[in-house]
């Protein structure tokens, strides 16, 4: 679930408490906003994507905080990643006219890893 | 409490999937204004938005009989030919016009545009925009808590903006429900606000439902993690704790997985991925890979520990009954697409999770937005001064004495009779009887004395839609006294020709269930 806002790095666009399809975040007048039900978040990770300065972090455990600190996120250097991943920049979308997935059902079809199996879903 | 916020609308559209966004847009282009209400955010609500989705389509009449033949041997049974037919055109027909309208799908080796794959951040913020340019007035943190009628008439809804910190009302000459599957509170990707709403919006009003045993879909996902997409496992190896591999027939990896993780946890590795897969898997899914990255995992050479978790109805078939090809419910002016919809049309007792599924969102919520068109434009623009009544029931107008509850608590109930595996996955007879009572005793409950407003009423109806699905669930289960697709009685292993029908239940409270007859048996009644 969403550990990290960083104060630091946030400019308080709020663009998260608005794109959060949980209302996890809270906006506080005159301030970065804060995650204010932490436990709602669903861990789709999209906040991360939308935020244009790449100051959220969403740790991948849904049921339980792991604790993880920004100095821990920064060090192993996490912000941002599905952003980078995805294309996306600033919080604006980019990068699908560049999925390979095409080659991956393809491999589905032809590799066969094991003998006869389905196509992949 | 300030006063409602008041919005008015010849097409009222609740959701904000794929399928919701679809239904908005017919609806506009019919020549209807719309309003969009959502729970969460259009762009970031559902399960599409987190996901990388296949699509169900087809430009050859080889490739749609290949397509078809393939769902009518996996339905058991419970498909639709013709369904299928409709659903597969008209999706084909409207991912071209996804690409028209500027959505960047990729290009194949060939250079064909590849339309066989949508990424769902990508697809959902892309409608959004189609949604802003049509001039659909799309209201974001406004869950529907009940509909409102005009006599039999469907004629709006209510909510709460959460945001906002008040009600708000409206009227409209139709509606849609395209609030998605029911999850049980499993945490999946996009799962958290897919409670069953508008199942239990359109029951209270006599709507029908089908297929809910259908219900028993899971997923493998990192442990400790909500990323349950499944391309990567088609290159993966299974191993017990010992390290051992686990053996996998074809077509048995859920069945043989479910059954190991009763006994001890579960590895994978992706070490059949050779050649350019590795990094097109990387780039091609990157949510799949979140969890590993994060974990500082390498999964095509390390052993890394994973889990099942239930998919609900999102990846089940069960829903509201579809009455007639517009995607009405049976309740006039009132019609559903997407997962609020049962897929047995198109999936019967076999999951529709993926390409077919996001079909099905786009040809139910355009002919959903097409029939609630019709129906609002018949009607004509006085249908917003008709006089109107509240039908929500459970969660927000007690049958007995109005007491403090809390919804969490049910919350909780729901998770533990509907998640573990040896409960939903494995289905016996006694436990469902079992979870049954419990899940009874909790909807009473709610029923007799739940009431609230404004934050805490969005939340006991939340609990009321989770209670509705997983009891509508667990009853059809009970009285599929069979095996069939994904719904496996340890205590009825095979199936039986004689249930080789689709089950109905009627009513939430005492719910009314019948096999439906064969059209040739109907026929000759």
């Amino acid at each position: 679930m969403i550990e990290i806002l960083s104060a630091s790095r946030c400019t308080a666009c709020n663009v998260c408490v608005k794109a959060c399809p949980a209302n996890v975040f809270e906006a506080v007048p005159g301030s970065v906003p804060v995650i204010a039900r932490q436990a709602d978040c669903q861990t789709c990770f999209l906040c991360e994507i939308y935020c244009p300065v790449d100051a959220l972090f969403v740790a991948a455990d849904p049921e339980h905080v792991t604790g993880i600190t920004e100095d821990a996120v920064v060090a192993a250097g996490l912000f941002g990643g599905y952003a980078r991943a995805l294309g996306w920049k600033k919080g604006r979308e980019g990068g699908a006219d560049a999925d390979p997935t095409h080659r991956l059902r393809q491999a589905s079809l032809t590799a066969m890893p094991t003998g006869p199996r389905s196509p992949a879903p | 409490m300030a006063e409602p916020i008041q919005l008015t609308s010849d097409v009222l559209v609740i959701g904000g999937g794929p399928a919701a966004c679809w239904a908005a847009l017919a609806a506009r282009e019919a020549g209807c204004s719309v309003v969009l209400v959502d729970k969460g955010y259009v762009g970031t609500s559902g399960a599409t938005a987190p996901s990388n989705t296949g699509t169900w389509f087809a430009t050859t009449k080889e490739r749609r009989a290949k397509l078809i033949a393939e769902r009518v041997k996996s339905s058991e049974g419970l498909a639709d030919l013709r369904q299928m037919g409709r659903v597969i055109d008209t999706a084909t027909q409207h991912l071209h016009v996804l690409a028209e309208r500027g959505y960047r799908f990729p290009r194949d080796d060939e250079g064909a545009l590849y339309i066989a794959n949508l990424r769902g951040p990508d697809y959902m913020r892309f409608l959004r925009q189609l949604l802003v340019r049509a001039g659909v007035t799309v209201r974001d943190h406004h869950p529907a808590l009940e509909l409102l009628t005009a006599g039999e008439v469907v004629a709006g809804a209510a909510g709460f903006a959460r945001q906002l910190g008040q009600n708000w009302e409206a009227r409209a000459g139709a509606v849609v429900l395209a609030t998605g599957g029911c999850a049980f509170g499993s945490r999946i990707l996009g799962a958290t606000g897919l409670t069953g709403d508008g199942q239990l919006m359109a029951a209270e009003l006599g709507a029908r439902l089908s297929g809910m045993e259908f219900s028993s879909q899971y997923g493998i996902v990192p442990l400790h993690s909500s990323v349950n997409k499944g391309l990567p496992y088609f290159w993966a190896s299974f191993y017990r704790a010992d390290g051992s591999a686990i053996e996998i027939p074809p077509g048995e990896r859920f069945a043989v997985l479910a059954r190991e993780s009763l006994s001890g946890p579960l590895q994978a590795r992706l070490d059949r991925a050779t050649g350019a897969v590795p990094d097109a898997l990387r780039r091609g899914q990157p949510n799949c890979f979140l969890p590993f990255e994060r974990a500082g995992i390498d999964p095509f050479a390390q052993l890394f520990p994973i889990a099942l978790r239930a998919e609900g109805t999102v990846r089940g078939t069960g829903g509201l009954k579809r009455a007639d090809d517009a995607c009405g419910v049976g309740i006039p002016g009132l019609f559903a697409a997407g997962d609020t919809l049962e897929r047995q049309d198109i999936a019967g007792a076999a999951t529709g999770g993926g390409g077919p599924n996001a079909s099905w969102a786009i040809a139910t919520g355009l002919w959903s937005g097409k029939g609630a068109a019709a129906f609002a434009q018949r009607l004509g623009p006085r249908a917003a001064e008709r006089p109107v009544r509240p039908a929500g029931q459970v969660g927000l107008r007690p049958a007995a004495d109005a007491r403090a509850l809390d919804p969490a608590e049910a919350v909780a109930l729901v998770r533990a009779e509907m998640l573990p595996v040896e409960r939903n996955f494995f289905r016996r007879a006694p436990t469902l009887n079992a979870s049954l009572s419990r899940l009874d005793a909790a909807w009473a409950t709610l029923r007799d004395h739940g009431q609230g407003e404004g934050a805490t009423a969005f939340r006991l109806r939340e609990a009321a839609a989770l209670l509705a699905s997983s009891r509508w669930a667990y009853r059809a289960a009970a009285a599929r006294g069979e095996t069939r697709g994904m719904h496996r009685r340890l205590d009825a292993p095979a199936g039986t020709p004689a249930l080789a029908h689709r089950l109905t239940l009627a009513g939430i409270d005492q719910p009314v269930l019948s096999f439906d007859r064969p059209p040739q048996e109907a026929a000759a009644s």
